[in-house]
């Protein structure tokens, strides 16, 4: 029986949803940015599991299966999308695609 | 027990950061996949041992095997571009100072939590499938939904496409 604090428990995952924040603000390389909305995902999903254990309900478990289904469909959508820019601009930086006509 | 909370949390958080701050995105894709064992272990301690497996077969083994197939067939390794010079420790200043003002915001709203519950049971999955199939039974539907979108949006944006371009838009 795990006798944490829930204050400490929640406390870990905003930490680690922050963490996710400061690397989808700082990094510009595309894959890391993606990474990092998984980070933000999980710690949220993270928090569903916190408070179902806390009031002992299984509504927080559930909760956790449908961010795990939108989880995936965000990442086969993103990385789909990162394949098409590194296609057509032969870079994954962010910076650099700011150009709304195709270049070649 | 609480021991290995702090433990499994101390592992997921050193993870993250390197993670975040590393330069070659296969190591940062691993020290990911490691982070989210570290948090599937918090799950198991938090007395959800269905979701914990979940974790680790569909985050770390499915999601991120994806990551790592896309990554391996860009062929980016160690990207050269404009980044390099965003990753010097000066960017990091502001967007920390920015979340740690949101971490002590967060901390102060932590201060009256309501007390637990002190029964001390297991969800077990059988609840959370009964849960799942009459209560949620609408937001199963709209996540099959959005699972037949998300198959046929990959498949549309993954086809290489024969580019067409108006013969005046090309350049010269």
């Amino acid at each position: 029986m795990l006798t944490v604090p829930v204050e400490i428990q929640i406390l870990f995952a905003g930490i680690l949803f922050l963490l996710g924040l400061i690397g989808l603000l700082v990094r510009r390389n595309m894959i890391f940015m993606l990474m990092s909305i998984e980070v933000m995902f999980n710690s949220a999903g993270l928090v569903f599991i916190i408070a179902g254990n806390h009031w002992k309900q299984p509504d927080g478990q559930v909760m956790f299966i449908f961010i795990l289904a939108v989880t995936a469909v965000e990442v086969a959508i993103g990385l789909a999308l990162l394949l098409q820019v590194y296609h057509h601009y032969k870079t994954l930086d962010a910076d650099s695609i700011n150009k709304l006509k195709d270049y070649h | 027990m609480n021991v290995f909370f702090y433990i499994a949390a101390a592992v997921a958080l050193i993870s993250t950061i390197m993670a975040i701050s590393g330069r070659n995105a296969i190591h940062s894709l691993l020290f990911l996949i490691l982070s989210l064992l570290a948090v599937s272990v918090v799950f198991y301690l938090l007395d959800a041992p269905f979701i914990a497996a979940l974790e680790v077969i569909i985050y770390a083994g499915a999601i991120m095997v994806l990551f790592i197939f896309v990554t391996m067939m860009l062929n980016v390794g160690i990207e050269r571009t404009t980044e390099r010079k965003w990753l010097n420790p000066r960017m990091w200043i502001i967007p920390s100072i920015l979340a740690a003002i949101l971490l002590v915001d967060f901390i102060l709203a932590l201060k009256n939590v309501p007390s637990s519950l002190s029964i001390n049971q297991v969800i077990l999955p059988k609840q959370v499938g009964i849960s799942l199939f009459s209560t949620y039974l609408l937001a199963v539907e709209i996540a099959a939904i959005l699972l037949m979108a998300g198959v046929i949006g990959a498949y549309h944006l993954g086809s290489q496409k024969k580019k067409v371009t108006h013969r005046y838009l090309e350049k010269k």
